[in-house]
């Protein structure tokens, strides 16, 4: 069996302690086996249709459209599957994997918990024992889904270190992980982490991409001239952004967190203002100061917060392939509120960063140009956070 | 100063680690030098860094207090610099890739040469990521440390000797440092296979945190590494001179002579 390239240009690899590369080689191996397994692909597409409700719709915005007077606005509807969000594409994906390879027991880390509540659904599907670590302070502004994974059967375990948010949890279930050396399955949620993550959660999130791509020929006859993702690992946009690499006339644009502006201290902008380095497993860049100690990420959603990314996104940010901008906290609650209004859908805080863009930016294009931002998962999780804002605590 | 190899020889290798600038790098400095004096063979030092995957509660912890005291890769190196002639052992830096790429690598193995450092040990680098940085070390004469797990295939174990310089690291437990993880085969068993690929002098560490377990370790391999249980013991010292030598002599004794003073 062929093996799979290990890097994307520069960026990748295996940055791990040497007692986690046979449980990764092995992860590999059941990864390029299932690929080839008709089976396996049977067992998916049956779930993500009947389980998920795949294929998402590509809906029209039309109001968001007459609003901005610009761009013809797409919005792929991650929101729309089980669970809420596109997280459940990969965990479904992993999951099966976890049970062809006989484990009894996965773990997982979550920011906003959209990832964490997936891999509890699909735990609780496959009969699998759950664990996922979760930093205290997410856990605090994501209460609903600590209860879901609770409610599915999941251990939920509070992170108390560090800024007590992702980064902190993918430290933790990374040590859990080296410290049982690779026992469990370890269902990592972005497309980030040690070869092969990055490029098996991709492929597993490359379906949001295939069928917009396809809807949208459908629907406009041609493919669109920009798609729009928000990115704090980045597998929603490495998802959406796939399918059109090949298509140089379709710009690609990821939407980090700019929280309180890039220019201050409270950011996850890592494409925008970090640098090449090693942070969980790979080499990519990340937020890190002069000696190497990894700073803090902030944003407002829970989901970006996170001071590394996918090295994938970090090769197409250096070779030009997709450009990468970002939004505050300030703009991406504005594109929560104008969503709620104009379309009656409420947006995952994460998602509005990319709507964000869309709002700032369609409104300028020509008439007859295409946006497709890709809305990533609902806003019911934020509720706290928006409402907390809007009472002006 | 001695090179690493000679280390070992004639005598099975006490080997420490201590988190550089736990709490500050005075301390440091006065550890090494008492380590030093007490008769340990190679001093690791630890570079304190944010996100330290193979690292268990009780190193972690040290580099929290070690970062929280302000140190940093450079001062950690001007430390070492002001040592090196008052220190006999060789110095293994040991830290991650992270904080050697923000302080460049070509810099850093020449700085660390400069300092004295005789090897280097980056637990988030496996060989077949870390060729650059080990090319690097060896124009600097300083040694590119490996490490072995009791689950590192055969295949894996070749690749890993015919790289390795210095020492061999052979992790004794799957799992981080400290006491945590589940111990793999017997010492005995898990270093003769690696002796038959190798010979380099072997050390055996994490979770050898008592003289018993040094006793046992030591008559497997060639030297035996303490470092999580050191730190515990010396962390509620402070910066406290006097008590950190009252608590570190005895330990480092008993250690000494359960690992013993001559090859059997």
């Amino acid at each position: 069996m062929k093996k799979l390239s290990m890097t994307f240009g520069p960026f990748g690899g295996q940055h791990v302690p040497e007692v986690l590369l046979p449980a990764l080689g092995e992860l590999e191996e059941a990864f390029l086996a299932s690929r080839e397994d008709l089976s396996f692909a049977e067992e998916m597409t049956h779930l993500l249709r009947d389980y998920v409700g795949r294929p998402s719709p590509l809906y029209f915005a039309s109001r968001i459209t007459e609003s901005l007077g610009g761009a013809k606005v797409y919005l792929k509807r991650e929101d729309l599957n089980h669970t809420g969000a596109h997280k459940i594409n990969n965990v479904l994906g992993q999951a099966l994997l976890a049970k062809r390879m006989g484990k009894k027991r996965v773990i997982a880390e979550t920011g906003a918990g959209m990832h964490g509540v997936a891999t509890a659904t699909a735990a609780a599907l496959f009969g699998l024992e759950c664990t996922v670590y979760m930093g205290e302070e997410d856990v605090r502004r994501q209460a609903p889904n600590v209860a879901r994974m609770k409610l599915l059967g999941a251990e939920v375990i509070p992170v108390t270190s560090g800024t007590r948010t992702l980064a902190d949890a993918v430290d933790e279930a990374i040590a859990a992980w080296v410290g049982e050396a690779g026992k469990s399955f370890y269902l990592l949620g972005s497309v980030v982490g040690p070869h092969p993550y990055p490029l098996m959660v991709r492929e597993f999130q490359k379906i949001i991409g295939e069928e917009a791509k396809a809807q949208i020929l459908e629907k406009e006859r041609r493919l669109p001239d920009r798609v729009v993702a928000c990115v704090g690992g980045g597998s929603n946009a490495m998802g959406l952004f796939h399918a059109f690499v090949e298509h140089p006339e379709v710009a690609l644009v990821g939407v980090e967190a700019a929280g309180k502006g890039v220019d201050s201290e409270f950011h996850a902008a890592t494409l925008t203002k970090g640098k090449p380095g090693v942070l969980h497993g790979s080499y990519s860049y990340v937020l890190y100061d002069e000696n190497g100690e990894v700073q803090p990420a902030y944003s407002i959603s829970a989901g970006l917060d996170y001071p590394g990314v996918g090295p994938e996104h970090s090769h197409l940010a250096e070779t030009g392939r997709a450009s990468y901008v970002s939004a505050t906290d300030d703009e991406a609650v504005d594109a929560f509120l104008r969503t709620c209004r104009l379309e009656g859908i409420i947006p995952a805080l994460e998602s509005s960063h990319a709507l964000a863009h869309v709002y700032r930016t369609a409104g300028s294009l020509p008439k007859d140009s295409i946006v497709l931002a890709n809305l990533s998962g609902r806003g019911d999780k934020d509720m706290d956070t928006i409402l907390s804002l809007l009472q002006g605590k | 100063m001695k090179s690493l190899s000679s280390a070992f020889e004639g005598k099975k290798a006490l080997v420490t680690y201590i988190a550089a600038g736990d709490p500050d790098l005075d301390t440091t400095a006065y550890l090494l030098k008492l380590l030093d004096t007490e008769g340990v063979d190679v001093l690791e030092v630890g570079i304190p860094f944010s996100d330290p995957l193979a690292d268990g509660p009780v190193i972690q912890q040290a580099s929290q207090r070690a970062l929280a005291g302000g140190a940093t890769l450079k001062k950690i190196l001007g430390m070492l610099k002001d040592l090196r002639n008052e220190i006999s052992a060789p110095r293994v830096l040991m830290g991650y890739m992270n904080s050697v790429i923000a302080y460049g690598q070509e810099k850093f193995a020449a700085d660390a040469a400069g300092a004295g450092v005789s090897g280097v040990i980056i637990p988030d680098l496996p060989f077949h990521q870390g060729e650059k940085l080990a090319s690097l070390l060896r124009e600097q004469g300083v040694d590119f440390i490996l490490m072995v797990t009791p689950n590192t295939p055969a295949e894996r174990l070749r690749g890993i000797c015919e790289r390795a310089s210095g020492f061999l690291y052979c992790v004794s437990r799957l799992g981080v440092t400290g006491e945590s993880g589940t111990a793999g085969a017997s010492p005995k068993e898990y270093i003769d296979r690696i002796r038959s690929h190798t010979s380099l002098p072997l050390a055996l560490g994490f979770g050898v945190g008592t003289p018993e377990k040094a006793a046992l370790a030591a008559e497997a391999a060639d030297g035996v590494v303490v470092g999580s249980a050191l730190i515990s013991l010396l962390e509620p010292c402070g910066t406290d001179r006097e008590l950190l030598r009252s608590k570190a002599v005895p330990f480092l004794r008993s250690l000494r002579e359960a690992v013993g003073r001559t090859r059997r």
